[in-house]
């Protein structure tokens, strides 16, 4: 393979990998931060227990959120560099804006939040993870405004003197009506993915047939009760926010719109396949189960508006850019976009079926064998839908790294092709292929073994065990005083709340 | 000031904080083997980073966004150009980072010995390696007319540049000793001091005859300041470690840190990365930057975000700014296992 090949693959293999842990990150930080105010504001040791553990389950798929993130930032210089060259003045600016606003938030306050139990008031400690969190909600707006650079080019000219990108406007690069459509989506996606992670885990933990402390169960009941609230409103959300984002898509990237319906002529009213038997790439008639009008609704709002064909927009970019094939991977961009969907949708089902099973405080049953593996598998489902996702909107781009905007500066544009690293040769990239999907696929094991153990521990796992002799460390919050010469009575008390 | 030149600066404070605050935990973790006897001081020892490693790393983070932001040119070759060195940086920052969260949450002494090693590795070989990076930055690669390296990873093993990986980790695990000193309390403290007293000549060696190397070759009159200042933070350090004042032994030689980059920095202006190939493909402040209207932004951005980042992060440190010792470990509380009955 030549190094873009390889290189497309690492960049694929890195952002799928690393975008398993991201939407958990934010989704799951924003929940326990929630749990944690219901706990703070009340009192109830229920609370108190979904904070811990998820918090607990939280931290284990954090850590291999951040440390594939560093390759993240660094894979656009290694891989990537006359793209780098290209963009860098626009491009740049998001990325560093992203450490310095939103990194920083994040890594800061997690680590009061993780160690400061006892070294913090309850109402100072319940600000650090709603500051994490927020760090980590906000990392996202700036990748996204990157990416959307990408996707749409906006507030940026192009100098023919040094054939790169300038910046001339960071509020519109900043507000690029793609980030604006593709940040909610993200967002409500991710709350989906640790609404599901949530209910699906404490679901399964209540239909066990294990002994269980009543504690514990009332504990994961409302969590079962948050997680279907949260699903249904995520579940809308997204759907909401991905249609408006599809219709924008048909103005700024129809070639990735066409391809993702298979739509290879233009159609007046254009009909919405929903299937497709055969062979994607190459035929035109393979799109079976075709609802007539709609996709001329979802495209335009009207059901008689004209949707172009692929080939008649790639007739247009050959006319425009000169030729060659301007097509992205048409099997890959139509069943992603399915797949997407369809997972999306599997995961808002998970919370209907639970909503019925616990509907006027039922208990959930504990001999349905089904039902138990059910509320795992369905953990599976939004993290699938979310790497379907961007694999439809990076590999539909194609074969653009930085794809034309049909309304601005034609020149704005970088074919992937073109936009690899010349000091980089193929040996090298299969080298970190190699080396980067051993290591991720050996720490994704590793991952996996401990949640798994975290999880069947339940939130009593995770309870600090108190000691009975242990009248006098209620007090906590103080850490005022440097102590210099500690008398052995008190040694009880010196012990930290939390150490690794 | 031109503002490229004012960001080449902010650069260099973005290194420099990332190796004064990486730097000592890096070097914890370096010595964890040499100074972790046992589970007890291992644990002594990852806790005094436990609550800050994570925003030291984002400082990596930020002198790799700013580059990029700042300086395009200048990122796309270097990162594009140090190819191999930087995965092995990478794949240590990986394994390092899941370390500290994953090795206390079974509890098996396989388990945590395992671990252990990849904290090492992780810590050991950035440590290395980014002194032999930038190195190899000050001294001049082959760079060709594109603004392409066209050298391989051996082509930065020269003795300069593995000289460099010498520097930055005797440097950096001196750090850390103090660091070490200056947070913990009992045994493990004294062990710091004594170990500090070990390696101090080896870093004062190395680190006197890179810079004085560097200053010969290619520095500035005024670039003798900061080598001298970084010799006399060094041997301060010492001085204060024998005075039993760990926070001014710490403070010294993050001073020494400091200076060195402003050192390097001071000899490299107003290249950023000088091609050996010929002079004229060198990337300059001037050929690798951002326009001014980039610039300029960022340098809002810098000014109004830094300060406020500095402010959180110091806190952070004041809220742990207790030195922790074997009775501030608690037992080993992993599902699974019964809690252990823990000392008392």
């Amino acid at each position: 393979m030549d190094v873009v090949s390889l290189s497309r693959w690492q960049f694929g293999i890195t952002t799928v990998y690393h975008f398993l842990m991201v939407p958990l990150t934010i989704g799951l930080g924003l929940t326990v931060a929630y749990f944690q105010t219901r706990w703070y504001r009340s009192g109830e040791d229920a609370y108190l227990r979904l904070t811990k553990f998820f918090g607990k389950l939280f931290l284990i798929n954090f850590a291999m959120g951040v440390v594939t993130g560093i390759v993240q930032e660094f894979q656009f210089g290694m891989n990537w560099a006359n793209y780098s060259r290209f963009v860098g003045d626009v491009f740049g600016a998001p990325l560093a804006m992203e450490a310095l606003v939103a990194f920083f938030l994040e890594s800061t306050f997690l680590g009061l939040w993780i160690f400061g139990w006892d070294r913090l008031s309850p109402r100072l400690h319940l600000a650090t993870i709603w500051a994490a969190a927020i760090g980590a909600t906000l990392s996202a707006y700036f990748i996204v405004a990157a990416n959307s650079w990408m996707q749409h080019p906006v507030g940026a000219i192009y100098n023919a003197q040094t054939g790169r990108a300038e910046m001339v406007d960071v509020w519109a690069v900043l507000t690029n009506s793609t980030t604006l459509a593709a940040y909610p989506h993200v967002i409500a996606g991710s709350l989906l993915t640790a609404a599901v992670f949530v209910g699906g885990i404490s679901a399964w933990l209540l239909m066990r047939d294990r002994p269980m402390p009543d504690a514990d169960r009332t504990a994961l009941h409302k969590a079962v009760r948050t997680s279907i609230y949260l699903t249904f409103a995520m579940g809308i959300a997204v759907a909401v926010s991905g249609d408006y984002q599809a219709k924008l898509m048909f103005e700024q990237q129809p070639m990735k719109m066409a391809a993702a319906e298979a739509l290879c002529e233009t159609e007046q009213p254009a009909g919405l396949s929903v299937f497709a038997v055969g062979n994607v790439s190459a035929e035109c008639d393979v799109r079976t189960i075709v609802v007539p009008r709609l996709l001329s609704f979802m495209a335009t709002g009207t059901f008689d508006g004209k949707v172009e064909g692929v080939k008649d927009i790639n007739a247009q970019y050959r006319e425009k850019f000169g030729p060659g094939d301007y097509r992205p991977n048409l099997v890959i961009t139509y069943w992603s976009f399915r797949a997407m969907i369809g997972f999306g949708a599997i995961a808002s089902f998970g919370a209907v079926v639970a909503w019925w099973k616990t509907r006027k405080g039922r208990q959930l049953p504990t001999g349905k064998r089904w039902l138990r593996i059910g509320s795992i598998a369905i953990i599976a489902t939004p993290f699938l839908a979310n790497s379907f996702g961007w694999i439809f909107t990076e590999m539909g781009r194609q074969p653009w790294v930085v794809a034309p905007n049909p309304k601005g500066i034609p020149e704005l544009r970088l074919m992937t092709a073109n936009a690899s690293s010349p000091a980089v040769s193929s040996a090298m990239v299969w080298t970190t292929l190699i080396g980067f999907t051993l290591l991720y696929g050996a720490l994704m094991v590793v991952e996996l073994f401990l949640l798994r153990r975290y999880v069947a521990a339940g939130p009593e796992g995770v309870m600090p065990h108190t000691t009975p002799t242990d009248p006098g460390s209620d007090g906590g919050g103080d850490g005022e005083s440097d102590a210099p010469a500690p008398t052995t009575d008190d040694q009880e008390a010196d012990v930290l709340a939390f150490a690794y | 000031m031109e503002l490229s030149t004012f960001w080449f600066l902010l650069i260099g404070v973005l290194w420099t904080g990332y190796f004064f605050l990486e730097g000592f935990d890096f070097g914890v973790g370096m010595l964890l083997h040499p100074l972790g006897r046992t589970e007890t001081d291992r644990r002594i020892l990852i806790n005094t980073i436990g609550p800050v490693w994570d925003g030291n790393e984002v400082w990596l983070l930020t002198a790799g966004g700013a580059t990029f932001a700042a300086f395009p040119n200048w990122y796309a070759t270097l990162f594009s150009g140090f190819y191999l060195a930087l995965f092995l940086i990478l794949v240590a920052l990986i394994l390092r980072g899941v370390a500290f969260e994953y090795r206390g949450k079974v509890d098996s002494d396989s388990w945590r010995r395992r671990w252990d090693l990849a904290i090492a590795f992780g810590s050991w070989v950035p440590s290395v390696l980014w002194g032999v990076a930038f190195a190899n930055i000050v001294a001049g690669v082959p760079i060709n007319a594109n603004g392409d390296f066209t050298g391989t990873l051996l082509t930065l093993l020269n003795p300069f540049g593995l000289l460099g990986g010498v520097v930055t980790a005797s440097l950096f695990l001196l750090h850390g000793l103090h660091f070490v000193a200056l947070k913990t309390e009992g045994e493990i403290h004294e062990r710091a001091k004594a170990m500090s007293l070990r390696v101090a000549p080896v870093t004062i060696v190395a680190g006197a005859v890179f810079l004085i190397w560097n200053q010969l070759e290619r520095g500035e009159a005024w670039t003798w300041i900061p080598v001298l200042t970084a010799a006399v933070a060094l041997v301060a350090s010492v001085l204060a470690t024998r005075a039993g004042r760990d926070g001014a032994a710490f403070a010294a030689t993050g001073l020494a840190i400091a200076a060195a980059v402003l050192a390097l920095f001071g000899s490299l202006f107003p290249d950023v990365m000088p091609s050996t190939t010929d002079p004229a493909f060198s990337l300059t402040v001037e050929n690798a930057s951002s326009t001014p209207y980039t610039l300029r932004i960022m340098t809002w951005v810098a000014v109004i975000m830094t300060p406020v980042v500095l402010c959180y992060q110091a806190w952070s440190y004041w809220v742990f700014r207790k030195r922790i010792g074997s009775r501030h470990i608690p037992p080993v509380q992993v599902p699974g296992t019964a809690p252990s009955a823990g000392p008392a």
